[in-house]
């Protein structure tokens, strides 16, 4: 069984940080198609569409009927371990400083037998369930878990290396004071956070909520910070940016209006200032050292979470000036992405519809409670996605933008 | 033969593996086919129902007894001598190779008119771009990038282009170099399955895989660690005589089993050393051979098989499972019948496949066989007597070649320290390839002494 993970000792400050190594990165273009799945956290393997058998590894064509119509899709992630095996040795730098390290052969239910990393409490010949997780290189990894839950099982180093847990690690939520904030503050406490750094871009203007988020736990710690304005930002990277391991961008600026029915830019400008602006100035101060600190042990810098809204991927012309702000947004933060890989250090963009605060107050229901979007977020950390529509709106937008881009056009102009 | 090691074998087991493997036979019931054996396994391992595949041969045997090599032989064994890292290239390995089977033969250059190259260590080049570096201008050229299985069927493919005339002296050559860092770069590129589904995987390499495989199999059959060991000890006894061998040291039992673990339940001793060298063999007619006053081998019998069981959740057989029948059909000869057996041994798990693959006992009946048998070359079952991969080294491709050739000198007298007394019929078989999570092809040879 998993032992639990050890609070983490204060860091040595004269020691050497070691540098992120990753896991072998090269694959075919086909092999990406899993990648596709595991971002958004589904298990899906290449079927023919002529005879129905499941590949794997990942093929042009049909290992039975050579068909060339393989669709990727869900298949059954049941299998029983064949062969397990302990390696304590690796010709990989990333590997040789992780070994031991479990991996097995797994015959899945679907058919073929895959290699997977084995989770610890996987028994030799027993029933295993099989994920498809994000390994550092940002590629997607089979990694065979118990079929059931097993006590601390989150804290094996695998599960560690293949996800973002934030158990013992420290988070900036940038905007504490928002709706979205505070709860994403107080996720991240329940999920083991060691501290959470709470930024206030608004020192003048007191908020009960947010100081009784402060009062409540010592291992909360407030810190002021404004995404518009470069020397705020720069003031706490200065003071916190060595020990924050995971940054939640939930910083965001939200107003109606289109194009056509103003008469200058203002309003799209402070959207911008604070959705596009604000996320670079963050990740200019606070990126490069998270990139340095990316395997500096149980409290690695592993994560940044943007919390984007699902209009980011089509827009809305009611919010026209905003929506613009949310797709550039998500540009940068595709570049952002690119840049951190290089460390090893995940991306996360959480899509979410309307969520239930100040400036949705027009927007008929359904809208999203905070707290089930700051679950959202944590859960991807833990399990280890990348790609996050977070409620029932952003699920609609997803699919009709997949179905039909065009008709979703029509549908938002209406 | 010789005596054997009096310890060791079962009453009657002791002349010899001609004369163990008749007792095994006639202690079993005389040897199954393959399909038998595989329906009994299915049958009995509680792993039946991920286990069980199609009966083997049941699609794709052919139905045509394949033509005999008459007047076909192997001739000039020879061994590039083996060392751990080269700055060479690995077009220096098979031109040294190319020169000393000409040296052997007393030929000229241009009395090869066929060459048969395998190395994983030549890109860019191949065979052909070799050609040009070697200054040969052959009408018959083969490139088999087929790793361990490439002596095998380099001789298969040789054997038929003299015998059709297309050449008359094919020289069949293997070699890699090991520079420090070859052996990475070769794994992670070794192919797409590999860099998409094994390299990301802890990156164990060929270590890792056949870690799996030894899992699987210990628990299946019972066999222990002490069953490996056995095979490894006695490999490294013949390699003592073996000048070529690049492990020097007497190996012990407690030796092999203090090592240190490097993929359970694989440890040091249980792992071939990649190097560089090369090996090569001459195929020629008959006839040839004796106006140049060769010594040389004739071809009984060849089989090869690609993809075998590919349904079987993870191998615990090999393609010669598929057509042992029909090797030992062509030649007219039976397991019983072989004096030496020269197997593919990058791992000792995948010499028990063989034993049981090629009719020496029954699937899942080796780890008992091992405990009954002796298996240095006064042993009575002469096995692996150059010392094998495991203890003469893996010089890539030539790792293909090594079985073969060493049967070779075995077969024409001419194994030095390592001869085993009066050998006339032998067995070599290969086994290469693990494209994914398995060795792909495999093939075997079986072997006579010629008169010359």
């Amino acid at each position: 069984m998993t032992e639990p993970l050890a609070r983490p000792k204060k860091k040595n400050p004269v020691a050497r940080t070691r540098r992120a190594t990753l896991p072998p990165a090269a694959r075919s273009r086909t092999a990406l198609g899993l990648v596709r799945a595991a971002a958004e956290g589904r298990f899906e393997l290449q079927v023919c569409a002529d005879c129905g058998a499941v590949q794997y590894p990942p093929r042009e064509v049909c290992g039975q009927c050579l068909s060339a119509r393989l669709a990727w899709q869900p298949v059954a992630d049941g299998g029983t371990l064949v062969a397990t095996t302990v390696l304590r040795h690796s010709n990989d730098l990333y590997f040789r400083e992780r070994l031991p390290w479990r991996i097995g052969t797994v015959k899945m239910d679907a058919g073929p037998s895959v290699l997977a990393h084995v989770h610890e409490d996987c028994a030799a010949d027993g029933r295993v369930r099989l994920a498809l997780a994000l390994d550092r290189s940002g590629n997607a990894v089979l990694h065979a878990l118990p079929e059931r839950s097993t006590p601390n099982m989150q804290d094996s180093p695998q599960m560690r290396e293949l996800g973002c847990d934030p158990k013992y690690r420290r988070v900036l939520v940038s905007d504490g004071k928002s709706a979205l904030g505070l709860a994403v503050a107080q996720a991240m406490l329940a999920a083991g956070a060691s501290l959470v750094f709470v930024g206030d871009p608004t020192p003048w203007q007191t908020s009960a909520a947010f100081d009784r988020l402060v009062a409540s736990d010592a291992r909360v710690q407030r810190i002021e910070l404004d995404v518009t304005d470069t020397d705020s930002v720069d003031r706490a990277a200065a003071e916190i940016g060595g020990k924050v391991d995971i940054v939640v961008n939930t910083a965001g600026h939200l107003r109606d209006g289109g194009i056509l029915g103003a008469t200058d830019v203002i309003l799209a400008r402070n959207a911008y200032d604070v959705n596009v602006l604000g996320l670079m100035r963050l990740a200019q101060a606070f990126g490069p050292a998270m990139c340095f600190r990316a395997a500096d042990g149980t409290n690695s810098a592993v994560a940044w979470v943007n919390a984007l809204s699902v209009y980011a991927l089509a827009p809305l012309p009611a919010r026209g000036a905003w929506s613009a702000s949310q797709a550039a947004a998500l540009s940068a933060a595709q570049t952002l992405r690119a840049e951190m890989q290089h460390a090893g250090v995940r991306v996360v963009n959480v899509f979410s519809g309307p969520i239930d605060e100040e400036w949705e107050q027009l927007t008929p229901p359904p809208k999203l409670a905070p707290a089930a979007v700051a679950k959202a977020i944590v859960a991807a950390l833990v399990d280890g996605r990348e790609d996050v529509h977070v409620g029932d709106i952003a699920e609609d937008i997803r699919e009709r933008l997949r179905d039909n881009a065009k008709a979703l056009e029509r549908e938002l102009a209406r | 033969m010789s005596p054997a090691d009096q310890s060791e074998p079962a009453a009657g087991d002791r002349r010899g593996p001609a004369a163990a493997a008749k007792a095994a036979a006639a202690a079993q019931g005389g040897i199954r086919g393959a399909g038998d054996a595989a329906t009994r396994v299915g049958g009995e391992t509680p792993d039946a129902v991920h286990l069980r595949a199609p009966e083997p041969g049941a699609q794709t045997a052919s139905p045509r007894r394949a033509r005999g090599y008459d007047g076909v032989v192997v001739t000039a064994p020879l061994t590039v001598p083996y060392v751990r890292y080269s700055i060479r290239s690995a077009h220096w390995w098979l031109g040294r190779a190319l020169a000393g089977l000409l040296d052997t033969a007393g030929f000229a250059k241009g009395a090869v008119d066929g060459v048969c190259v395998s190395s994983f260590t030549l890109a860019p080049d191949t065979a052909v771009g070799l050609m040009q570096h070697l200054g040969m201008s052959p009408r018959w050229l083969d490139h088999i990038p087929m790793g361990g299985a490439s002596g095998v069927v380099a001789l298969r493919r040789a054997a038929r282009a003299v015998q059709a005339g297309d050449a008359e002296v094919v020289a069949c050559i293997a070699g890699d170099t090991n520079h420090v860092d070859s052996f990475r770069t070769t794994l992670s590129q070794f192919s797409r399955f590999a860099q998409d589904a094994v390299y990301p995987y802890g990156a164990g390499g060929p270590n890792a895989s056949f870690a799996l495989l030894t899992d699987h199999y210990m628990r299946q059959y019972g066999a222990t660690r002490e069953d490996f060991g056995k095979l490894c000890v006695a490999q490294r006894a013949n390699a003592l005589k073996n000048p070529h061998a690049l492990m020097r040291k007497p190996l012990t039992l407690d030796q092999y089993l203090a090592a240190r673990p490097i993929a359970d339940p694989i440890h040091l001793f249980d792992c071939v050393m990649p190097c560089a060298g090369a090996e090569g063999f001459l195929v020629m007619t008959e006839a040839r051979a004796r106006a140049l006053g060769l010594p040389f081998v004739r071809v009984r019998a060849t089989i090869e098989r690609h993809n075998a069981f590919p349904d079987d959740a993870i191998q615990y057989r090999g393609g010669w499972a598929m057509d042992r029948d029909a090797l030992y059909a062509q030649a007219g000869l039976a397991p019983a019948d072989v004096d030496v057996l020269e197997t593919y041994d990058d791992y000792p798990v995948i010499n028990m496949l063989q034993f049981e693959d090629l009719g020496f006992c029954e699937k899942g009946e080796a780890p008992e066989f091992v405990r009954r048998q002796s298996f240095t070359t006064d042993g009575s079952f002469p096995f692996n007597t150059s010392g094998g991969q495991l203890s003469v080294g893996q010089a890539g491709a030539a790792g293909g070649y090594l079985g073969l050739v060493q049967l070779v000198r075995q077969l024409t007298g001419t194994a030095g320290a390592t001869q085993v007394e009066g050998a006339r019929i032998g067995l070599a078989s290969g086994f290469g390839m693990i494209n994914y999570d398995r060795g792909l092809c495999s093939g075997a040879a079986l072997l006579e002494r010629g008169l010359s």
